[in-house]
């Protein structure tokens, strides 16, 4: 049996997998105030009775290191930060112990300039004695060499708690967001740690002896004994746990859009040959860019119980909400009164709600119900609009070769997938309004806390060789290789795939879940004079965001 | 961080195109810049933003050139992509979305004149020019200056509006006695319809940052005043760097960046310069964040020694003594003018043009009409060793009834027995005529 828990901001649901068979789900009310009772009850309820020993697998998916973010619950971060030329690195401050340092790597991964060790211990005392317990050392094209990474570290590390590198948060490029990584992974380390050993802790109370895995924002999971190092990819794995939901009914031969119909707001993903497109670089978060691999979801503020109101006699929905219907008690109109109203959802106070619709129906000088009909077409045009801003991004986004502008697949989807509260009342109007196939998977209700308990280990690595230095390596794993100076593409790839395959399996997945592949691979003549001297070739691989191998191939 | 002005970016590195395996303009030409610009983060910054070229098409191309025998000989889909990629970014600097742009494309196009019959200093068709046509055609430009930073003088834009009054040039490259194509002298001033839109800026080899913010001062600047144009365009080619390879100039990226923020022009488009790990990566991110209006004191390439590559004093004297020789002959523009348009109706001047990429020579005469009305119409006679013969007739964007006309009868007299295509490039009515043998 599996366990998959997903703390959401309202709910946090918990579901019990036996094969393909729902065994419980558990729907309670989320205390943001305190998270790790929820998720301890949530496993306790879920797992009552169970033999420990037949639990096969638990995966989390938490708010714990996003609301710290957002919430600014974070803890104070020491970051040294090796710029050497290019942008002013004072544009990128962040935290309030933020040190620009000397040292420089250029481009090719040459050290152009050294540490000063002296200015470094310094700036270790200053932390030391202003209490900062955890440090992020970051240098530019330190995914070409982490050398001065490494060298802080070393001077460094025995005087604070948790040390955070650039080079191992993410292999992209991209010192701007290296910086913010590293800095929220930081800030939010400690206290995941803390939190995980304690749910650890709830499980074996309960005999439950596996390895805790925690859902990350790409709809991948990781072991948790992994994972306290890279706390960051835990942030808003919540829209990932439930687009993995969906994914055993999507239909891998097509393109298809989810849709997530909350009460406050509706998210949108993407999904091509059976998986969902991730983000070119990573989340945005806390207001940084980071390097953070995710999900590429849009959420956008129409939702069941979006502020309904005229505005210049038109109908506007949301993006703020106001509290809960009308039909449940809240204060203003909602799209899910106007669904109350016209009898498609059942319960609730279904007079208040077509009170509420006919304050606006008057105001207007239309009747109740095609105001109420008016309401629904305007929350699923706010979508369609929104999907179509989607897909039109994803189409339009810069690529570098004349191949790939020639023969860009152009994303077309064929159908919905609808999910949340208000799917199934909304899937008929959907359907009618884009002239697409609108489908709503049984247990749509809990598809987040399923799409969690059946998510794959995922993860990325990238691998460079310079044939004319003669090696290849891997910064993020911390490997470096020779290699021989007429070794081509191919055999990088085959380095890659291995190393690929050998991180998957230490952060916990299972070897039938490798499905890996390319994410690119580009080769170069390296020429000096008018000779080729010898290749630059870089390759970057993934395991795709996909489901554990008993739940592939379930519906379509 | 945040974007003094609204910056946008068509970056298109074309990885998978090359004249040649070991030919400078080749595919990683761009690649250090791309792993320059990506891991400074510039593509995150609020106000730059990033666009996907979009195709030139044939039609844009015809608006400038005669392609012997057609544009889809001449041309291969990089070409296509390189200009559609400048058009891009017109659309969006005109169209209002971004207050500048740059357009970091190859292959380069400023060696490419209006009659093409293959490449030359590595350019088969002018992307600038491709796209200020669209532009006016578009968007209804009328004045626009180009400002050609490129170490080769920029001869293809020159022969392309050397008859244009509305079209101010501006090539300041190394002395054309010592690279490259060899031409670009101050007496080079624009055909008798447009003298003094032509500016050549020949700089003395060895001619550093301090020589180049001195022409843009003394020169450059108060001339654009001048003119007032409502586009300015830079041709930013990045071979006057002191570690070019083909060039022996000593600019370096914090001068490119200054030269940048002096102009201020609204589109800059990428040209040459192949120190493609040393120079490159550095020098573009300092035009990039000069355009944007941020700060760009900390660029500067790791071996950069300022003492090392200052001009000497006799570069400063020379290029002191080139700008007042300018000046003056500025100043004669408007008698030679007069004497123009009280002479012959045509002036006539022939040239050999050889195409050193792909080793054509091509023998031209050209007639343009002196007018009083508009720029002129224009007739070319091109015969290449190719074996190629054409008669390219051009007549202007505000061409007059009288140029018009005589375009039109040039075209019908044009007998195909004697040329292999007779071409007319009638601007007034945006269209393009072909009669072949």
């Amino acid at each position: 049996m599996i366990v998959g828990l997903d703390v959401g901001g309202t709910h946090t649901d918990v579901v019990v997998l036996k094969g393909r068979e729902i065994v419980r789900k558990v729907k309670q009310l989320t205390d943001e105030e305190n998270l790790l009772e929820t998720v301890c009850f949530g496993i306790f309820d879920a797992t009552r009775n169970l033999e420990p020993l037949s639990i096969q697998r638990v995966v989390v998916s938490t708010t714990l290191a996003t609301n710290a973010i957002v919430q600014g619950k974070i803890e104070p971060v020491g970051i040294l930060v090796a710029s050497g030329p290019g942008v002013n690195p004072n544009g990128f401050a962040i935290g309030e112990h933020y040190y620009p340092v000397s040292g420089a790597i250029d481009h090719r991964g040459g050290e152009i300039a050294p540490i000063d060790e002296e200015e470094i211990l310094e700036i270790g005392r200053k932390l030391g004695s202003a209490g900062v317990r955890n440090l992020a050392l970051v240098s530019k094209f330190s995914v070409r060499n982490p050398s001065l990474e490494l060298k802080m570290r070393d001077l460094l590390e025995n005087n604070f708690n948790t040390v955070t590198l650039g080079h191992q948060v993410s292999g992209q490029l991209n010192f701007a967001r290296r910086i913010a990584t590293a800095y929220l992974n930081a800030a939010v380390v400690g206290i995941s740690r803390t939190f995980y050993r304690a749910v650890r802790g709830c499980m074996e109370q309960q005999g439950i002896q596996i390895p805790l895995e925690i859902l990350k924002a790409d709809g991948g999971t990781m072991a948790l004994d992994s994972s306290a190092q890279y706390a960051v990819e835990t942030v808003l794995s919540g829209p990932a746990a439930s687009v993995m939901g969906t994914l055993a009914f999507a239909d891998p031969t097509r393109e298809e859009v989810v849709l997530d119909i909350g009460g406050t707001t509706t998210d949108i993903a993407i999904l091509v040959d059976g998986a969902p497109l991730l983000k070119p670089l990573g989340i945005r978060m806390g207001g940084y860019n980071t390097l953070v691999r995710a999900l590429r979801t849009v959420s956008i503020g129409v939702g069941g119980d979006s502020w309904v109101r005229l505005e210049n006699g038109h109908v506007r929905v949301g993006p703020e909400r106001k509290g809960r219907a009308l039909a449940y008690g809240g204060p203003e109109p909602t799209p899910t009164d106007a669904l109350v109203a016209l009898g498609v959802v059942g319960g609730g106070q279904k007079q208040r709600a077509i009170e509420g619709i006919r304050r606006l129906a008057e105001q207007m000088g239309k009747g109740v119900e095609e105001t109420a009909e008016t309401i629904v077409t305007e929350s699923c045009s706010l979508i369609l609009e929104a999907v179509n801003a989607l897909v039109n991004r994803v189409n339009q986004q810069p690529v570098y070769t004349i191949h790939e502008l020639l023969e860009g697949r152009i994303i077309k989807p064929s159908g919905f997938i609808v999910i949340g509260g208000p799917a199934k009342e909304l899937a008929p109007r959907l359907e009618a309004m884009s002239g697409l196939q609108v489908r709503v998977p049984p247990e749509y209700e809990v598809a987040n806390a399923i799409g969690a308990a059946v998510a794959r280990t995922t993860c990325e690595v990238t691998v460079l060789a310079d044939t004319s230095r003669r090696y290849v390596y891997a910064p993020e794993e911390n490997y470096m290789d020779r290699i021989d100076r007429r070794a081509t593409k191919r055999e990088v790839i085959r380095i890659a795939l291995d190393l690929l395959r050998k991180k998957a399996l230490r952060l916990g997945a299972d070897e039938d879940d490798l499905e890996m592949e390319l994410l690119e691979d580009q080769e170069f003549n390296m020429v000096q004079g008018f000779y080729t001297v010898g290749r630059n070739i870089r390759v970057r691989a993934q395991v795709k965001p996909g489901l554990i191998s008993p739940y592939r191939e379930v519906a379509a | 961080m945040k974007a003094k002005r609204k910056t946008g970016l068509v970056f298109f590195p074309a990885f998978d195109w090359a004249i040649s395996e070991t030919h400078p303009e080749r595919e990683e030409r761009l690649l250090y810049t791309q792993d320059q610009v990506f891991e400074e983060g510039i593509l995150d910054i609020e106000g730059l933003v990033e666009f996907k070229p979009v195709l030139a098409t044939p039609k844009d191309v015809e608006r400038v050139h005669f392609c012997v025998p057609d544009v889809e000989a001449v041309l291969t889909e990089s070409h296509y992509i390189s200009a559609g990629g400048c058009k891009t970014i017109a659309d969006a600097v005109l169209g209002g979305k971004v207050d500048c742009g740059f357009a970091l494309v190859r292959p380069p196009g400023h060696h490419a004149m209006r009659v093409v019959h293959g490449a030359r200093g590595f350019c088969n068709i002018n992307i600038e020019a491709i796209m200020i046509e669209y532009s006016r055609q578009t968007y209804g430009v009328d004045r626009v200056a180009i400002v050609d930073t490129d170490c080769h003088h920029g001869d293809g834009t020159q022969n392309i509006y050397w008859h244009d009054p509305d079209t101010l040039f501006i090539s300041l490259h190394q002395d054309g006695r010592t690279l490259y194509p060899g031409s670009g002298f101050p007496r080079e001033m624009g055909g008798p319809n447009a003298l003094g839109t032509t500016i050549n800026i020949p700089l003395p080899p060895r001619t550093s940052k301090e020589g180049f913010l001195q022409v843009m001062d003394k020169l450059i600047l108060p001339i654009l005043e001048e003119f007032q144009p409502e586009l300015i365009i830079n041709s930013a080619g990045q071979d006057n760097h002191y570690s070019d390879p083909i060039t022996a100039m000593n600019m370096c990226a914090q001068g490119y960046a200054k030269l940048t923020d002096k102009l201020r022009p609204h589109i800059a488009v990428l040209e040459g310069g192949y120190s493609i790990e040393g120079a490159l990566p550095y020098v573009n991110v300092g035009i990039i964040l000069a355009l944007a209006g941020i700060d760009y004191s900390w660029v500067r390439e790791p071996d950069y020694q300022p003492a090392e590559i200052r001009q000497g004093d006799d570069v400063e004297s020379l290029i002191s003594s080139t700008c007042e020789d300018l000046l003056n002959l500025r100043q004669q523009c408007a008698l030679k003018r007069e004497k123009y348009l009280q002479g012959e109706e045509f002036v006539q001047r022939s040239k050999t043009i050889f195409y050193d990429t792909d080793s054509i020579i091509e023998e031209q005469k050209e007639t343009v009409r002196v007018c009083r009305q508009c720029a002129g119409v224009v007739k070319i006679d091109s015969y290449a060793d190719t074996g190629y013969h054409l008669l390219g007739i051009y007549v202007p964007r505000k061409g007059c009834g009288t140029c018009q006309e005589l375009g039109r009868q040039w075209f019908e007299e044009g007998s195909v027995k004697r040329f292999d295509l007779v071409c007319l490039q009638e601007r007034v009515a945006d269209e393009y005529h072909v009669k072949r043998k």
